[in-house]
């Protein structure tokens, strides 16, 4: 990109304008991985000048993977009818929060599939059992809250609302991937339409909930479309102010529907890079931004750090998702500190709002 | 909007220029932008940086006024004939003492037949390296060249460190040079720049006490030069070594390649702490890996080629590199060894599609080169 232009747009964004849709695509068209760098970085240092990297140590719990919606993209479900699939016993619930306790965790990432038959009273007791740990839990991404009022025949407000009732701390961004409706016909066509998902997560923030925000990227998606995505949290942000953070990934290809139908090519270390840089410049009203260590290994996770991301995620003691699309990166805590400090940064714990710890 | 004091904001950032002066490079990238050689102290500094960002811009712009976008990448086959070493480096996996379980050595037949089971790919390089081994007669390896030059005559060897080199001359009881004569009359096209590790005594003698020492490593590349045989170097880093000592090495290559003008490539190595005897050192970093590039393309200013070799740091990284400063992505490369040993998690193989793939996502343009990097294909 001309330097001209560059600086016109680095001028509007670094004097507290805010990135315009054409700027965006003029920037995702022709500014090069410098020109985003910088300027991501610049913002994250405008946001972060104590130079803190933060992190939170948790584990996934995925309590069953049988699920309806068969997203293409997905390695992880078993259809309904599948005689494979599970379902978590309160046994084992207990034993993966004890064992995430004993390795200072603070909370549980609780996710599943779309499971057909289970009404919204099987999950507030979930939810009381393990809030008997006090253990937080950053449950039930908005597909399932969408799905539990559809199965029990209640309003996304009464499902929220009980299960606030029940325990819940917050909600998870996930099942977001891209929010345009071309896109969620062709991958997921059983999962909600993209106004389904801004709904329950504007609903779940009117009720008090912070909740996170992801955008899985790199299918078939176009860069039109992951504009939309970014725009639309923008504007819900510009609302509520309920999201702590952005986590955007690429699609893993490996062991997925989607791929079959059409060959897919991994998104590269150097996309990867460019579209967390203009997410970090597009959403500015995003406080936090994730870096992706389990989609993009260490190595690049640490060079994240430079390209807009404040935050390295979770310790993810567990993580079966995008396991079983054929990646299986391993970060203890001690590794993220150490890659954290090398970059120059100083390594935090955090919780869910980002509070630190100790 | 967050409220985060947007009006306090320095104006310094309107151009690429003021940015880099407010890391404190300024006078460093006045010395770039006028093509002038930097000192050992800036070679220091720049290790000792964070600001990735920095030194990669800084590294890309003499990338861009050497090789502009050609990033170039050779399809090859690796072959390691044996890893029986008395060397026994405490930084290697790969080298075995002679009655260790997992020693072997291959015979002529079987590295025939290695060259032979790919001769339907366009393979235009093999690469051969091996341990010292404390037995094998000088004839074994000029067999090696001649037997795979007589299944592939027109494959080009690269072979042989110079640490094998001057092994080799011992053997033949020859001087470097008459040695290198014999094995270019048995098919030697050229040698690759493994064994420098760390010029450093120190670090030799902490790390390879029985290796070539740092000085006669590079007697034996500018003998090899002037014999017209070209080389490459690398420096293995991420292990012990103080950033002075990565500097001192990298000023001693360039007032090499001062003299011989023989090197083609210089390739940073990262460290791979695995099954070695240093395994309690970390992995090195994206950033180590980045700036390791960079600083070796701002201070090797008369090194045609910079190559970030996607084994070591991942095809990932390697595509980074690119825009810091390398312009070279190494091979297709099968039955990588050495690294592997030492626990790498890379692919063993990558086609030269997915190569192509990566370079020209990173706004590159794709080069297939021979040896001597002379174009075979531009894949536009």
């Amino acid at each position: 990109m001309q330097e001209s232009t560059f600086n016109d747009i680095s001028g509007k964004v670094l004097s507290g304008g805010r990135l315009g849709d054409d700027d965006f695509l003029q920037l995702y068209n022709d500014a090069d991985l410098y020109q985003l760098g910088f300027l991501a970085n610049a913002i994250r240092e405008k946001l972060h000048p104590e130079k803190n990297v933060t992190y939170v140590i948790d584990r996934n719990i995925n309590y069953t993977d049988i699920c309806v919606s068969a997203c293409k993209f997905c390695a992880f479900f078993k259809a309904p009818e599948d005689k494979d699939g599970y379902l978590l016993t309160k046994d084992e619930l207990a034993l993966k929060i004890k064992e995430t306790q004993d390795l200072g965790g603070t909370q549980i990432l609780l996710q599943g599939g779309l499971h057909p038959d289970l009404q919204i009273e099987y999950y507030e007791d979930m939810l009381r059992f393990m809030k008997e740990t006090g253990i937080h839990v950053h449950g039930f991404s908005p597909p399932e809250i969408h799905h539990f009022a559809k199965v029990s025949k209640l309003s996304i407000a009464t499902v929220i609302s009980r299960l606030i009732a029940a325990g819940l701390d917050s909600i998870p961004g996930g099942g977001a991937e891209i929010l345009s409706d071309r896109v969620r016909d062709f991958t997921a066509p059983l999962k909600g339409t993209a106004d389904d998902w801004i709904a329950v997560m504007e609903e779940a923030h009117k009720q008090g909930l912070r909740t996170t925000a992801t955008m899985m990227f790199g299918h078939v998606e176009t860069i039109e479309e992951r504009l939309e995505h970014l725009r639309r949290l923008r504007e819900l942000q510009d609302r509520t102010s309920g999201f702590t953070a952005f986590i955007p990934w690429p699609f893993q290809p490996d062991n997925t529907a989607l791929v079959e139908q059409a060959p897919i090519e991994k998104t590269t270390g150097y996309g990867y890079l460019r579209m967390l840089a203009l997410s970090r410049i597009y959403l500015d009203n995003f406080e936090n931004v994730q870096a992706s260590w389990v989609t993009q290994g260490p190595k690049i996770a640490q060079l994240s750090l430079c390209f807009g991301a404040n935050d390295f995620g979770s310790t993810m003691i567990e993580e079966n998702v995008v396991a079983a699309a054929g990646i299986s990166f391993r970060l203890s805590e001690t590794e993220i500190k150490e890659l954290v400090v090398d970059a120059g940064f100083t390594p935090r714990q955090r919780l869910m709002d980002y509070s630190l710890v100790g | 909007m967050l409220d985060i004091g947007w009006d306090n904001f320095p104006a310094f950032f309107m151009t690429m220029k003021k940015f880099i002066e407010s890391t404190g490079f300024g006078d460093i990238l006045e010395k770039v932008e006028a093509g002038e050689r930097l000192s050992c102290d800036d070679g220091v500094r720049l290790y000792n940086s964070n600001d990735i960002l920095a030194l990669g811009y800084m590294a890309n712009m003499v990338r861009n006024r050497m090789n502009g976008d050609d990033t170039y990448f050779i399809y090859n086959q690796h072959i390691n004939y044996s890893n029986i070493c008395t060397n026994l480096c405490k930084f290697c996996a790969f080298g075995k003492d002679k009655e260790h379980e997992q020693a072997y050595e291959m015979d002529l037949e079987t590295v025939k037949q290695k060259v032979r089971d790919r001769l339907d790919e366009p393979i235009t390089e093999i690469h051969m390296v091996g341990g010292i081994h404390p037995d094998l007669p000088f004839s074994y390896y000029t067999d090696l060249l001649k037997g795979i030059k007589d299944v592939r005559p027109d494959v080009h060897i690269q072979a042989f460190t110079c640490v094998e080199i001057a092994h080799l001359a011992g053997l033949a009881d020859k001087p470097v040079g008459e040695t290198l004569e014999l094995l270019k009359d048995a098919g030697l096209g050229s040698i690759p720049g493994g064994g420098a590790e760390v010029f450093a005594p120190r670090i030799r003698e902490l790390t390879c006490e029985k290796k070539l020492p740092g000085k006669d490593w590079i007697e034996v590349a500018k003998v090899a030069h002037r014999h017209g045989l070209h080389t490459n170097a690398t420096m293995l880093y991420g292990h012990i070594e103080t950033m002075a000592e990565r500097v001192e090495h990298l000023d001693a290559l360039r007032l090499a390649q001062d003299e011989t003008k023989g090197f083609l490539a210089f390739i940073p190595l990262a460290f791979h702490p695995k099954n070695t005897e240093m395994s309690s050192i970390s992995s090195t970093t994206g950033i180590d890996d980045l700036k390791n590039i960079a600083v070796a393309r701002l201070m090797l200013d008369n090194f045609p080629h910079i190559k970030a070799y996607w084994v070591m740091i991942g095809p990932k990284v390697a595509q980074i590199a690119l825009s810091f400063g390398a312009d070279d992505m190494d091979g297709t490369v099968k039955e990588e060894v050495i690294t592997h040993m030492a626990g790498a998690e890379t692919e063993q193989a990558i086609g030269s599609t997915t190569l192509v793939k990566l370079i020209k996502e990173a706004g590159r343009t794709a080069i297939e080169r021979d040896t001597l990097y002379k174009t075979i294909q531009v894949h536009e």
